[in-house]
């Protein structure tokens, strides 16, 4: 019995202690973010803010450049969004229904993506754009996270149709449907969740990219890009704010997608 | 006619993905390689890779790039682990600490980087609470210039934060896999959760240990915002030259030149990783 109990807490010990480690950062961002300009820099902080104001994300949001970019960088998500479904959608149905033969090969390629450096890549892509005109373009940005999300996108878009029985779409087809037509009445509808989970999981890998936006845009920067190129230059608030500004969205749609977390990273 | 629609259809389908990764990742990488053997002016050189070689960070970037794989990648394996296994013990309430845990994952290396500032900056937090503890009587410049291992622990412990999770949820996905049976049969014979750790889980998880730790290799060659946000240019790495090289001193064959040195260890990474895991293991995945 006493060993049992002894076990338990340890159990419960470990996993409270790993949680507030990974917690804690986030409560001290938030705190630091809603402390009033002035006392960013007292010395010592207490744990327990003794003010609350919201002049630093103010202060933020009113610099300059910064609106502009928050706009940029939902853009570029949402054309990332578009381009990612529309490419990786039809190619996790392939996999999903058909045995054919380069099956494994094309899974092999997407494995590999997922672990690709496409980033480094926007160097030789930058120096293409600014032949074709494309530099400084938001499409010319989601291309290249199109690129990183594709894979991702393919491997939950897959194991959706999977959990999509084929018989239903067989079933349509009987009675009629084209397979164009099952596809888009019966698998698509009850497909929509788990394609809008592969949307949110898009919308966080291009909300948070850093490198390739930064190379890819000058004056039309998104957030991550905007802050990147300003961090030398800006005081301490203006990165403390900026920094639970990009955090934010990002928690809330992980959030909404929890349950597909697994699908998304586990398959390695 | 029917069938052979049915026969070419899959291909149709993969055909835009395949066509676009191509167009966004091949044609890059071999004008990457262009760039860098391409001088200036037009012409074939070797120089780049001279000047990349022969600038002050080049020696820097290779070790503190280095330096943190080492660091960085078993520490989050370790931690991962720990998480993955203390999850697999099926406790009350296991369903909220695997979301706590996974939360890192929405967060890019920039906000990771901003957010352990607020933790290692002079007046931050850490320092703080040393001194409303009595230990130390003035702050300590974790993120000065000349205080290297300073430096370097705050970026070990934003990247092992950030990226612990991504491990996480590799690991939990290998347990996943692994039969309920075999814990019960480990049981049965009186194995205690240390010896069935060691003696099953272990072995079992090996392909998952083996893909999650080559994975954060590479990425680990990418390191970059995480080290910005933490010590500016105080602290050279592979992907930051890269960087510096194109925004900064506006160079673009000298930075294709890191780019093709960075693919290349990614590349060899790579055909390791399938190599070690082999194809085999490539096809169970979805």
């Amino acid at each position: 019995m006493n060993a049992r109990v002894l076990d338990r807490s340890l159990l419960y010990g470990s996993a409270i202690f790993l949680a507030i480690w990974v917690l804690v950062p986030f409560y001290l961002i938030a705190i630091s973010a809603f402390t009033p300009q002035a006392k960013i820099f007292d010395y010592p902080k207490p744990l327990v803010p003794t003010s609350f104001s919201t002049e630093t994300m103010q202060f933020f949001l009113e610099a300059r450049g910064v609106l502009p970019s928050v706009l940029n960088s939902l853009l570029v998500a949402a054309f990332t969004i578009v381009f990612g479904l529309a490419l990786g959608t039809p190619a996790g149905y392939a996999l999903a229904r058909f045995r054919f033969r380069g099956r494994e090969a094309f899974q092999v390629i997407v494995l590999a993506t997922k672990m690709f450096p496409i980033a480094i890549l926007s160097i030789p892509l930058a120096v293409t754009f600014l032949q074709l005109g494309l530099y400084d373009n938001l499409v010319s940005v989601a291309l290249v996270h199109t690129a990183m999300a594709l894979p991702f996108i393919v491997l939950v878009t897959s194991g959706v149709f999977v959990a999509v029985s084929h018989e239903l779409e067989e079933a349509a087809q009987t009675l009629g449907c084209s397979r164009w037509g099952a596809f888009l009445r019966v698998a698509l509808p009850l497909a929509l969740p788990g394609l809008a989970a592969a949307a949110i999981f898009t919308f966080v890998i291009s909300w948070n990219e850093v490198f390739a936006a930064t190379i890819l845009t000058l004056r039309t920067r998104t957030l991550p890009a905007q802050v990147l190129a300003s961090l030398s230059t800006s005081p301490l608030a203006f990165k403390f704010a900026g920094g639970l500004f990009m955090v934010l969205p990002a928690i809330a749609f992980i959030f909404l997608i929890r349950k597909y977390l697994m699908n998304l990273w586990g398959s390695r | 006619m029917r069938t052979r629609t049915e026969q070419f259809l899959p291909f149709a389908l993969l055909l835009p993905s395949i066509g676009f990764l191509s167009l966004l990742i091949v044609i890059p990488m071999v004008q990457a390689l262009l760039l860098a053997v391409m001088a200036e002016g037009g012409g074939f050189t070797l120089e780049n890779f001279q000047r990349m070689v022969a600038d002050v960070n080049f020696s820097d970037a290779w070790r503190n790039t280095l330096l943190l794989l080492i660091l960085i990648v078993p520490l989050q394996i370790v931690l991962a682990l720990a998480m993955a296994l203390l999850i697999n013990s099926r406790f009350r309430g296991h369903g909220l600490f695997l979301y706590i845990y996974a939360i890192p994952l929405a967060i890019s290396d920039l906000a990771a980087g901003i957010l352990w500032l607020a933790v290692f900056t002079e007046r931050g937090y850490l320092n703080s609470t040393l001194q409303s503890a009595g230990v130390i009587d003035q702050p300590i410049l974790f993120l000065s210039f000349d205080n290297l291992a300073g430096i370097l622990t705050a970026i070990v412990i934003a990247e092992a934060w950030r990226a612990t999770a991504i491990v996480l949820v590799i690991l939990i996905a290998g347990l996943q896999l692994i039969p309920r049976d075999y814990f019960e049969a480990a049981d049965l014979f009186g194995a205690n959760r240390l010896r069935r750790t060691v003696h099953v889980v272990l072995p079992l998880l090996r392909p998952s240990l083996q893909s999650a730790l080559i994975i954060r290799t590479i990425f680990a060659f990418q390191t970059f915002a995480v080290v910005f946000a933490l010590a500016g240019r105080n602290m050279p790495v592979l992907a930051g030259e890269a960087y510096t090289w194109y925004a900064t001193n506006r160079n673009e064959h000298v930075a294709a030149a890191y780019a093709v040195l960075l693919l290349g260890l990614t590349i060899v990474a790579t055909v390791v990783y399938l190599r070690v895991l082999g194809l085999r293991e490539a096809e169970v995945q979805r």
